[in-house]
């Protein structure tokens, strides 16, 4: 690959020109525009009174399946969402109880698209779910891997702890890091774009199978 | 085999052709009826609808207003985090960009994400001239590609075709590109997806170079963010070594929190849902996850023009949601070839002629593809006063031909949008927008259009009042 410090510079020269005429013309298209300096403050998202269960209701609106478990229940659970024989793989950071649950999973360690596409379901934690719009927001640290591995297998089986749950888009957006990537689930694949008629399951995952775990105490 | 909108006739022509397309229009009555449901059950659930539009229309109004800080910031924070940032002033600077990236790497193909701007500027022609293959991903960009024919919608952009119709491309098409579609496939929305998947599939596996747009850039981190509902996008923005993304200079949203009141609005006045299956954000390279050299083309090509127009800035407020197109009685109609343009429909009436400006006869018979009854206004998630920018463009038009010997182009236009609305009974119009219909399209009839700047007589009940009323409904008429 060439390196990119080099592209970077040849391109920055080509494009110099460019820039600056475009900057130029912005600077003059606003002459007389006063910039507004303070960020827009939004109105408040909905809160629900059990954000647990908006959070449930609303991912079965998509036609995902979802379970709530207590912590003891999670290892179980998980098992019993992979299909008998089914090829599975889990990020390096799985924590142990999870993957205790899937003994013979593939660890992933760089594995390649091919590889991955030979794979039938994958297991993963998440950093934020946010119940008004039952969405589920990966930010690919270790226990939910890179975003290939959540991406190929045709299954995904996501672990949300109930503290995990937020009530709307901005609690998500508050907590969420945009400097890593981040990839926001809401329910299976999906297109309407024959005559309307949706259909779960295009490239992304067919079945998204999404385990609550509720916590005690 | 290209397919632009260039020399496209202007609208009153197309949309004349149009009307006579019975099928186009009932996929189009269909369609539009449906995305109206659901989008008004879900705008209902959020209380506080009105704050957010008022909030989203500021975002992104505070990003235009400073749009020259904000594009230097976007830079930085985007080279700080290892992409390249170009910078083309209109689509032959863009597009020898993405061709450059692609000579560069050796390749012959590329995979793509849905975009509007990628259209807009003539990629995939732009590549296939050095030949390199662009693949569409998104479903119905693929049902239009293989079809050798041009979307129609911005949200659905197959939906002048049915299910028989595309059955039959992707017998017919898919083995010239690729893995061939079943031999016994059948025109079940299911089947005709599970082709798609499985053909796209070996694609997504074997590219090395992807090439995207972004619904928003957010100048203080860095982030580009696409939202979709297939999972094709995050395939490209994943699988292959080399992502160059096309962005127009008007995405920018200033700082990452402001991505909040964006993100709610987007896809319940866009697909009508709660939130889209996916949506996919990256600020540059992540070391070991997803593509390693990234690429980010940030494009003028008339958004400056547009800019300096004060009357018309807003329209680069728009998130392209396609609610308006949904609401618009004339878009209902005539759909979105007719207006010559990757961007239809009520926004793509006012956004074409402030993007290339007056003077053309196309672009300068699109501010009178309007009827002018506020729907499109009421139904924009950043509030776009779409009928004042309308007027404000007349009048442009119309400046432009005073000097004129031949009748002014309005006047054609305005008989020809008095023709296709008059139709209206033949359509099912006069039962659908009960008698306010009838006499918006009588007093365009009767041709009493003096003064291009003057709004319609109010009629008995406004179709807004009738809109808010009913939701457009044929069961809720009666009130
Ligand atoms: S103008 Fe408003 S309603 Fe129309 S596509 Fe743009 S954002 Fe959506």
């Amino acid at each position: 690959m060439t390196p990119v410090v080099e592209v970077r510079r040849a391109q920055r020269g080509a494009s110099k020109p460019a820039r600056d005429e475009i900057l130029g013309r912005v600077r003059s298209a606003l002459a007389g525009v006063e910039p507004d300096r303070e960020p827009v403050a939004a109105p408040p998202g909905v809160r629900a009174a059990d954000l647990v269960a908006r959070f449930a209701e609303r991912v079965a609106d998509y036609r995902a399946t979802v379970v709530h478990r207590a912590p003891g229940d999670v290892a179980v659970s998980v098992a019993a969402a992979l299909p008998s024989g089914a090829r599975v793989v889990v990020p390096p950071g799985l924590p142990d109880d999870l993957r205790a649950a899937v003994a013979g999973a593939v660890v992933d360690d760089g594995l390649s698209a091919a590889e991955l596409d030979e794979i039938d379901a994958v297991v993963t934690c998440c950093r934020v779910a946010i119940a008004e719009t039952g969405t589920i927001v990966l930010d690919h640290a270790p226990d939910q891997g890179r975003r290939a591995v959540t991406l190929v297998p045709d299954r995904h089986v996501c672990v949300v702890r109930a503290h995990q749950v937020v009530a709307d888009v901005p609690d998500a957006v508050a907590v969420l890091d945009p400097e890593r990537p981040l990839t926001w689930i809401s329910g299976p694949s999906a297109t309407s774009d024959i005559e309307l008629d949706r259909v779960e399951g295009v490239h992304g995952p067919r079945v998204l199978h999404v385990i609550v775990v509720e916590e005690t105490g | 085999m290209t397919h632009t909108f260039v020399g496209m006739p202007p609208f009153p022509t197309a949309a004349r052709e149009a009307l006579a397309d019975t099928q186009l229009r009932h996929n189009l009555v269909h369609a539009t009826a449906t995305i109206r449901g659901k989008r008004a059950g879900v705008v209902a659930e959020v209380e506080n609808w009105e704050e957010l539009r008022l909030a989203g229309a500021a975002v992104k109004d505070r990003a235009l207003r400073g749009l020259d800080e904000r594009l230097v910031q976007l830079e930085e924070s985007l080279t700080a985090r290892g992409a390249v940032v170009h910078w083309a002033r209109d689509a032959a600077e863009a597009n020898r960009v993405v061709v450059d990236v692609a000579r560069r790497h050796g390749v012959d193909e590329v995979v793509k994400v849905k975009s509007m701007v990628t259209q807009e500027i003539g990629l995939n022609e732009a590549l296939q001239a050095a030949g390199i293959a662009a693949w569409e991903t998104d479903l119905a960009e693929l049902i239009v590609q293989l079809g050798g024919d041009l979307p129609s919608h911005i949200l659905v952009p197959a939906i002048h075709r049915n299910r028989a119709e595309i059955r039959d491309i992707f017998r017919r098409r898919m083995a010239e590109a690729g893995r061939p579609a079943p031999a016994d496939l059948s025109d079940d929305p299911a089947a005709l997806a599970a082709a798609a998947r499985a053909h796209l599939r070996e694609k997504f596996l074997r590219a090395r170079m992807a090439v995207s747009g972004a619904n928003f850039a957010v100048a203080d981190t860095g982030t580009l963010v696409v939202v979709e509902s297939e999972g094709n996008g995050r395939m490209c923005l994943t699988l292959p070594d080399v992502l160059v993304s096309v962005v127009g200079i008007e995405k920018v949203v200033p700082t990452w929190a402001e991505l909040d009141p964006l993100l709610r609005l987007l896809p319940r006045s866009s697909t009508g849902e709660r939130m889209n299956p996916y949506t996919s954000t990256w600020s540059g390279v992540t070391p070991g996850d997803g593509p390693q050299e990234v690429h980010v083309v940030l494009l003028d090509n008339g958004r400056t023009r547009a800019l300096a127009d004060d009357v018309g800035r807003q329209a680069l407020r728009c998130i392209r949601c396609s609610a308006c197109l949904n609401v618009c009685p004339v878009y209902e109609r005539v759909g979105g070839h007719a207006y010559g343009s990757v961007y239809p429909g009520p926004i793509g009436a006012i956004l074409n002629p402030l993007l290339k400006g007056t003077g053309d006869p196309q672009t300068d018979s699109l501010p009178y593809a309007s009827s002018l009854c506020g729907a499109c206004f009421e139904a924009c998630p950043v509030r776009i006063d779409i009928p004042e920018v309308l007027v404000h463009l007349r009048s442009k038009v119309v400046d432009g031909h005073r000097e004129d010997r031949v009748p002014k182009p309005e006047a054609i236009a305005m008989r020809s949008a008095a023709w296709t609305l008059s139709r209206g009974p033949r359509l099912g119009f006069a039962e659908r927008l009960t008698g306010t219909g009838l006499g918006v399209a009588r007093r365009f009839g009767a041709a009493r259009w003096t003064s291009a700047r003057d709004l319609p007589a109010a009629p008995r009940e406004s179709f807004r009042a009738w809109w808010r009323r009913t939701d457009g409904r044929l069961d809720d008429s009666g009130g």
